[in-house]
């Protein structure tokens, strides 16, 4: 298929690439910006480890067209850190053990910063309804939502993490 | 001395941030220059002679550089030494539904899966074998030729005396019990990348470097080996991160030995990673498995004997197969005082993807049937669940009937423990209907105690070096899963050494870099790992201590290490001095680095002031690290684990699994409620306390307690691998049903610390050995709560149902009738609606994805 030029915004970043149109936003991430952050955990949006913001909105990349996300703003786990250090839900789930192996942790990361976007004070049950969309195998989850509660206390305080 | 400054406490993993951030690399992050990427094909066929193989329309495609088939690598190669039936690629037969054929290297992966389809494999389909026990009556068309009756192997085993011991019982239960086929589904698909150095003389083909998500790099290092038919010493293997493996990634699978043939063949860098789907059929997971269980116990709870015949649906190739079929006998002793035991064990060949190691590796099947039965056998004499677990408890330090030898042993302190958190005196059978309590117990070993691969050597090596600024730097070769086994080295290092954990570096899992170590499985990595990095850390600090006592004017037995100081026993810690040097005291990574920042200047300057301070009290942890090393020169040290020769076990055949040098103890109680009219039911809330000796990081503890438990609570309701005819019915993660956020229960860990006499502080293994009484805590539960025993997992809404409505004698309910009148029964109740009609994978009737679909069969509704 004959490669088109796109631009993408990532990270606040402009990037202009030849891609396929079929090229699936996932495989440009990794591929093709080296992006590797956003994990390959399924190919059929079932795990969501490849979950990355879309103006905002939690989609997984490994089913969305690349090309269809030109003039959006897409922001992946590389775009997290705040000023060169942990954000405060990351280093949360570092402290309480949310991650284990790790490579769930990006998508997870993305869903909760859009879960906390749009309710900074969310119930255990919507904290759970939102998580429903990532799967883990390490940590049967219940680690993650003390380290969502700390978070949340921690962006309370007012004070980013301290390192 | 329980007074510890950095074991203990509860610590974030050292790569939590490589993780959180996405900056950490797993081995499909990873590429090299001129890297190309192989397709593997795979058998449509469960059972099929190879009749010939023609790649020639593939080889000319735009874009292919290479097609390897099986000639290519010949040497055959299995995880055990007794089981090398296993090929690269198949050379005349595949032998399941996704075996390996051929594998495409191409520019890129849209290339080489469009050559996959111009391959033209011609087969001769044979008759296949998919259930375990009909399997075992083959004569003819055998899975492989050397094995008669497709038995992989059995084991006949008695212990005392079985006969008498169900003489003596009062009270005898008798059933069988089955457990369906679960797997891994680690979150990251495997991924192997291996790359050819040129030989510098020749400009062959020289070294190979192979980057692979797996938990033995040295085992991987010696197949590759075997099959590459290279030195050892030419092969490096590095594993980066891995996601998750719980046993999937133990073994060498397939794709690993591929990719470095592929590399071989294609003289150019070859990175495979295999899609979901192909996840699902490497397998390697927990095998169907049919137990026969007869126990028998007094009128006063104790039990007298015990017999099993256990049949585990093995799939094609022998995998770890010899060794789970023994442990499912092995660990029905050091839980319970069982004085006689009888088992009889098959490990049974059958054309479906090769089942392996799973976390609780053999045990867990067993463990479900003996504890529902146990519970059973309570309920006959009317004796509380808990107590008659009471009852019969072993008198550590002992070995048991089949050679086991157990010392610490916290069994007892976990049963009361969450007898007492969950309420269960007060609240069991006072519950409303359909809702109930279930209890159950499981061990799990810290480490086999007999490596595979016999050999005298240790089992775990570690190197520690020591920087002259005081960083450390651990080598293991111990692999990080995510478990926290990186952590834990760190964590123990930095103890003995009295030295901030910001300090050590690890590096881990690299054949070059790291000494043997057979690597993360059987949870041996706290026990034998961490003595060894202990022993390591003691050789180091020796030098240290000679060199500091030289200058303080002391033995060094009176000294102590701890908080970045070296200092006289008894002598009043530098408070006040550690103040005055505190200002310089910070460095980028938040840890007291004392001698400070500013380079050698400052370190020489200070270090000046102090010299001419006289004899001291006390020495900052670098400046005694820089007089050792102005004494030894380099300052390093070894250390190495190897079980104890008391601890491996008895002498009959097989007897070499089972035995461990310590042994985790847990026990669950399980709050489910059970919804009679559909039969779904909801696990609330899972007590589990576990023994593990001691909690080096608790919140590592913690996260493995519940994981094991959710992992469990999955295997009992919602996870089975669906087969018909040989082809997986539900390859995907959500058709296999790991539980979701939303399904998953809150579980309360409670750690249980019995201070093992060996382990590393006393620690034991803690990944594992919950897992197994989840199942029949749920189990038991469910029994409290509906009044049925149900004997096959996972309990499914259908198999709840059925069995509810068996007992008030309603009506069965067939929910699948008329479906597919040709699928075995037992499959039916899965709903049919994607079976298929006779052998192979051809789609049922009513599949949408058939092409043309006559309207043969007709669905209830």
């Amino acid at each position: 298929m004959k490669k088109e030029l796109v631009e993408l915004k990532i990270n606040g970043r402009t990037h202009e690439l030849a891609i396929e149109p079929s090229a699936l936003l996932l495989d440009v991430l990794r591929q093709d910006l080296g992006l590797t952050g956003s994990k390959r955990g399924c190919d059929e949006s079932s795990c969501g480890a490849c979950t990355v913001l879309v103006d905002g909105v939690a989609m997984m990349s490994c089913t969305l067209l690349a090309a269809t996300c030109q003039e959006q703003e897409i922001t992946t786990v590389e775009g997290v850190t705040e000023h060169g250090s942990l954000a405060a839900i990351q280093k949360a789930y570092g402290d309480w053990g949310g991650a284990q192996c790790g490579f769930c942790t990006p998508g997870f990361m993305m869903t909760v910063k859009s879960l906390l976007a749009e309710n900074p004070d969310p119930s255990e049950a919507e904290v759970r309804s939102a998580l429903s969309s990532n799967l883990c195998r390490c940590t049967g989850y219940s680690q993650m939502y003390e380290a969502i509660r700390a978070a949340i206390a921690a962006e309370r305080q007012g004070a980013p993490s301290p390192q | 001395m329980s007074d510890f400054s950095i074991i203990g406490k509860p610590t974030a993993m050292i790569d939590a941030a490589e993780k959180t951030t996405g900056g950490g690399k797993y081995t499909d992050d990873l590429s090299v220059p001129g890297m190309l990427i192989g397709k593997i094909l795979h058998s449509p066929y469960p059972h099929a002679r190879i009749k010939s193989i023609d790649a020639s329309r593939a080889e000319k495609l735009d874009g292919v550089v290479a097609v390897v088939i099986g000639s290519d690598a010949p040497n055959p190669y299995g995880i055990l030494p007794v089981g090398h039936d296993e090929h690269a690629l198949a050379l005349d037969k595949v032998r399941y539904v996704g075996d390996n054929v051929a594998c495409v290297v191409a520019l890129s992966e849209a290339v080489a899966e469009k050559a996959l389809e111009l391959i033209n494999v011609e087969y001769e389909v044979l008759p296949a074998y998919f259930d375990p026990e009909e399997s075992m009556k083959a004569q003819t068309d055998l899975i492989h030729d050397n094995k008669p009756g497709n038995l992989e192997k059995d084991y006949h085993h008695a212990f005392g005396n079985p006969d008498e011991g169900f003489a003596e019982a009062d009270h005898v239960a008798e059933a069988r019990f089955i457990a369906n086929e679960v797997t891994h589904a680690a979150m990251e698909p495997h991924s192997t990348l291996a790359s050819f150095e040129l030989n510098p003389h020749t400009g062959k083909l020289g070294r190979l470097t192979v980057w692979s998500s797996t938990q033995v790099p040295y085992y991987l290092q010696h197949k590759l080996s075997l099959v590459l038919d290279m030195p050892m010493a030419q092969i490096r293997v590095i594993k980066p991160l891995v996601g998750g493996g719980f046993g999937g990634k133990s073994e060498v699978i397939p794709l690993e030995i591929i990719a470095a043939v592929a590399a071989r063949k294609a003289q150019a860098p070859v990175k495979i990673t295999y899609t979901r789907e192909e996840v699902f059929w490497a397998h390697r997971g927990r095998p169907r498995t049919i137990i026969d269980l007869k126990t028998g116990i007094k009128n006063d709870g104790s039990i007298t004997c015990v017999k099993a015949r256990v049949v585990q649906d093995g799939g094609g190739y022998c995998s770890y197969g010899v060794v789970t079929i023994l442990y499912s006998g092995a660990l029905l002793g050091a839980l319970y005082d069982i004085p006689n035991i009888q088992y009889d064990g098959y490990r049974v060949l059958t054309n479906k993807p090769a089942c392996g190691a799973m976390r609780g590796h053999g045990t867990v099947n067993v463990r479900f049937a003996f504890e529902s039965q146990l519970d059973e056998l309570a309920a006959t004499i009317g004796m509380d669940p808990a107590e008659i677990r009471q009852r019969n408890l072993l008198k550590p330090p002992c070995i048991t009937v089949n050679g086991l030898r157990v010392q610490s042993y916290g069994l007892p302190e976990c049963i009361e423990k969450t007898v007492e958190r969950s309420g269960w005196k007060q609240r069991k059978g006072k519950l409303p209907k359909g809702r109930g309590l279930g209890i159950a117990c499981s061990h799990y070993v810290s480490g086999a105690a007999n490596s595979i691969i016999r050999s005298d050597m240790p089992h775990s090596t570690v190197n520690i070096k020591i920087d002259r600024d005081g960083g450390v730097v651990v080598y293991t070769g111990a692999s990080e899963i995510g478990q926290g086994s990186d952590t834990m080295t760190a964590q123990v290092a930095a103890e003995v050494l009295g030295c901030s954990l910001a300090r050590v570096r690890v590096i881990a899992a690299d054949t070059d870099l790291t000494p043997i170590d057979i690597g993360s499985y059987s949870s041996r990595v706290t026990f034998m790992a961490g003595n060894a990095t202990l022993r390591a850390a003691e050789d180091v600090k020796k030098r240290i201590a000679a060199a500091a006592a030289k200058k303080m004017n002391c033995a060094t037995e009176d000294l102590a290490f701890r908080d970045d100081l070296v200092f006289k026993k008894g002598s009043a810690l530098p408070v006040v001095k550690k103040d005055q040097i505190e200002e310089a005291e910070v460095t980028q990574a938040g840890a007291s680095v004392s001698g400070r920042v500013e380079g050698q200047i400052l370190r020489g300057s200070l270090q000046q002031k102090r010299k001419e301070e006289g004899p001291k009290e006390w020495m900052t942890f670098e400046e005694a690290v820089v007089a050792a090393i102005d004494f030894h020169g380099a300052l390093t040290g070894t250390g190495s684990y190897a079980p104890p020769q008391e601890a491996r076990g008895g002498k009959h055949k097989g007897a070499g699994v089972g035995p461990s040098p310590a042994y985790s103890y847990s026990a669950q109680v399980a709050e489910v409620s059970v919804d009679e009219d559909t039969g779904e039911v909801t696990v609330h809330k899972v007590w589990a306390a576990h023994d593990c000796g001691r909690a080096l990081n608790p919140v590592s503890v913690e996260g493995q307690i519940i994981g094991s438990v959710w992992m469990g609570m999955g295997q009992a309701l919602t996870e089975e691998m669906v087969w018909k005819d040989g082809m997986l019915m539900n390859p995907g993660m959500l058709e296999y049903r790991s539980p979701s956020a939303v399904e998953s229960p809150e579980v309360e860990p409670i750690i249980v610390e019995s201070i093992d006499p060996e382990g590393p502080f006393g620690a034991k293994e803690c990944s594992e050995g919950s897992l197994a009484a989840t199942i029949p805590a749920i189990s038991n539960a469910i029994y409290d709560a509906v009044g049925v025993r149900l004997h096959e997992c996972p309990f499914t809404p259908e198999r709840v149902l059925a069995a509810v409505r068996a007992k008030r004698k309603d009506k069965a309910l067939n929910l699948t009738e008329g479906v597919d009148p040709t699928a075995p029964a037992r499959f039916r109740e899965h709903g049919g609606a994607l079976c298929f009609n006779g052998k192979g994978p051809q789609r049922h009737a009513l599949d949408p994805a058939r092409r043309e679909a006559p309207a043969t069969a007709r669905g209830t509704d």
